[in-house]
């Protein structure tokens, strides 16, 4: 395992893209050391910015108020990435693999156009979990999101494939434009849920203020559910009895777009 | 060698490669999960003529992946082409038409077939997919199709796991009267029965109509097992001996050599009851298949 402390709190962002399994797996640690990370325009080595123990391992622990650092696990593939502490934007954006924990919140987009791989944070996340940059057209595309607790806007943004789960509430936008995948949010929704969703399913289990484009269907307990539970439970997710046994209402849409998305709301 | 005075036929019995497939079936309870089996696993007893051999392993004691009561079938077939045919058909008319039902694929297999990625087509663009991914599934990522059915959905997995696995190992049982051979047969397969990863695919675990390879008439592949019917033992060269007049077979497949030779053994112990002459077993001098039971090494 590589340990990585940081050394003082910064208020200027550091690009840390560099701190990936994916780079460190082979490096000494006198590499490990020199690896570059741009502190606002200029660059800085990773042994200025951090305290390192170890090499050549794809197990990385870092530790402190990390809020500042962005990047962290960009595009990784493998291994794990375990933080004590708060971090900055991007962490595990264009993630193909691996593991990332986080015991802290983290700021925005995180798992932005992530394609696989599975970040679960312990505590609140920004806007745009999962969600996608500006300019491109599809979001997240397979890989799983845990926040532990609450959300900002636009989670699941232009979602394509994969599961994004929030125990706690979310803000406006979850899961607009969504293509395909599936969101489950155990909180409160905010406003212009599925706004513009082409397929995919978003869950909640608090009453939603629906668009008009939302059509209802049935009252039902999907299985598929039930299956999804099974696999949270075995993340450690504690899933109330009722929810098991449902009924959830079912409404299609947006029918403002290919309308075969769906918001299942828990019913009982 | 006797047990209880049973003799057992110093011989073996030959058994050879099958495709072999685990599908759990849930339901809203146990009854409509085991319907949904029986109905699955009829009309399967034999590749000869059903295309597949079939069974019901047994409840599923685990969890299931929807948390509902589940049942085990194990399907058989010769080829991977076959079994995947044969899974396709038996899920889409036994299993999706039977209410609450959903399917799962239960073996870690050697190779997989697409099942509900072929039988979402039913859902006339409707369908929905559904992926569990692999970073939470453990080693690699599981899809659903949600087909949309007159009470709900139907929800099947997309692929199925296939494995090497051994079919048409077996006995004879060989008794002084029908009556008590078939309460001896019953004994062996409630014994059978107990063990995981075998199936009995003949009516209750039975069969009384026991094959040889090829026949007299050109345009049949097997025939009925002469050498082991009573009514015309002096007319053929016969292994049915004095004192005999019912014979019955016990044919199972499994998962494996070794669960195939466990419940041998235990279904051979249970049917050594008093009234039964002798067991033996089917073979074809060792040219048929490649796994040979020897009765006496298995009761060791």
């Amino acid at each position: 395992m590589i340990l990585l402390k940081l050394k003082e709190k910064y208020d200027i962002p550091i690009e840390a893209e560099v701190i990936s399994p994916d780079i460190f797996f082979d490096k000494t640690h006198t590499e490990l050391c020199g690896l570059p990370l741009y502190y606002g325009n200029k660059e800085k080595k990773l042994g200025e910015v951090f305290e390192v123990e170890g090499e050549k391992s794809d197990q990385i622990y870092l530790e402190g108020d990390l809020s500042k650092i962005k990047k962290i696990g960009f595009g990784m593939s493998r291994g794990k990435i375990s933080i004590k502490g708060n971090v900055g934007l991007h962490l595990g954006a264009f993630m193909k693999g691996g593991e990332i924990f986080v015991e802290g919140d983290v700021d925005s987009w995180v798992g932005a156009e992530m394609t696989g791989g599975f970040i679960r944070i312990k505590g609140n996340a920004g806007n745009r979990v999962g969600g996608i940059y500006r300019g491109t057209t599809v979001g997240m595309n397979r890989g799983t999101i845990i926040v532990e607790g609450n959300a900002g806007y636009e989670v699941g943004s232009f979602m394509r494939r994969g599961l994004i789960v929030i125990l706690g509430n979310v803000g406006d936008f979850t899961g607009s434009y969504m293509i395909a995948g599936t969101i489950f949010v155990f909180g409160t929704l905010g406003a212009r849920t599925g706004a513009g969703m082409r397929r995919g399913t978003i869950v909640t289990f608090n009453p939603v203020s629906l668009l008009p484009t939302f059509k209802y269907d049935t009252t039902y307990t999907p299985d598929f559910l039930r299956v999804y539970f099974h696999f949270l439970k075995k993340q450690g997710i504690s899933i109330k009895e009722e929810y098991l046994k449902g009924p959830y209402r079912r409404y299609h849409g947006d029918i403002s777009e290919l309308g075969k998305g769906e918001i299942l709301e828990f019913a009982a | 060698m006797e047990i209880n005075g049973v003799f057992i036929e110093d011989t073996y019995a030959e058994a050879f490669t099958m495709q072999a497939s685990r599908v759990l079936i849930t339901a809203l309870n146990e009854k409509w999960a085991l319907e949904a089996a029986r109905s699955m696993t009829g009309f399967a007893t034999s590749v000869i003529g059903c295309g597949g051999e079939a069974g019901i392993e047994g409840i599923e004691t685990q969890e299931t992946p929807d948390g509902r009561p589940g049942v085990n079938v194990l399907l058989f077939g010769t080829s991977k082409k076959n079994l995947q045919g044969q899974l396709i058909q038996r899920i889409g008319q036994s299993v999706m038409t039977s209410p609450t039902s959903a399917c799962f694929n239960n073996l870690e297999g050697e190779e997989w077939v697409s099942v509900g990625g072929k039988l979402r087509f039913f859902g006339d663009g409707f369908q929905i997919s559904k992926v569990i991914d692999a970073a939470i599934n453990g080693h690699r990522e599981r899809r659903f199709w949600r087909i949309p059915v007159m009470d709900g959905e139907f929800l099947v997995e997309d692929k199925f796991g296939i494995k090497s696995a051994v079919g048409g190992g077996n006995f004879f049982i060989m008794g002084e009267q029908v009556e008590i051979t078939l309460e001896a047969a019953e004994r062996a397969v409630d014994a059978m029965k107990k063990i995981s990863g075998v199936i009995m695919p003949f009516p209750g675990g039975i069969v009384r109509s026991g094959s040889k390879v090829g026949s007299k008439y050109k345009f049949l592949i097997a025939s009925s097992n002469t050498a082991f019917c009573p009514t015309i033992r002096k007319q053929v060269p016969s292994q049915v001996p004095d004192g005999v007049n019912s014979v019955l077979e016990i044919v199972i497949d499994g998962m494996t050599p070794e669960a195939i030779e466990a419940a041998m053994k235990v279904g051979i112990q249970a049917a050594c009851i008093p009234g039964i002459k002798k067991i033996s077993a089917g073979n074809y001098g060792g040219k048929l298949g490649k796994y040979h039971f020897y009765l006496r090494k298995i009761l060791e």
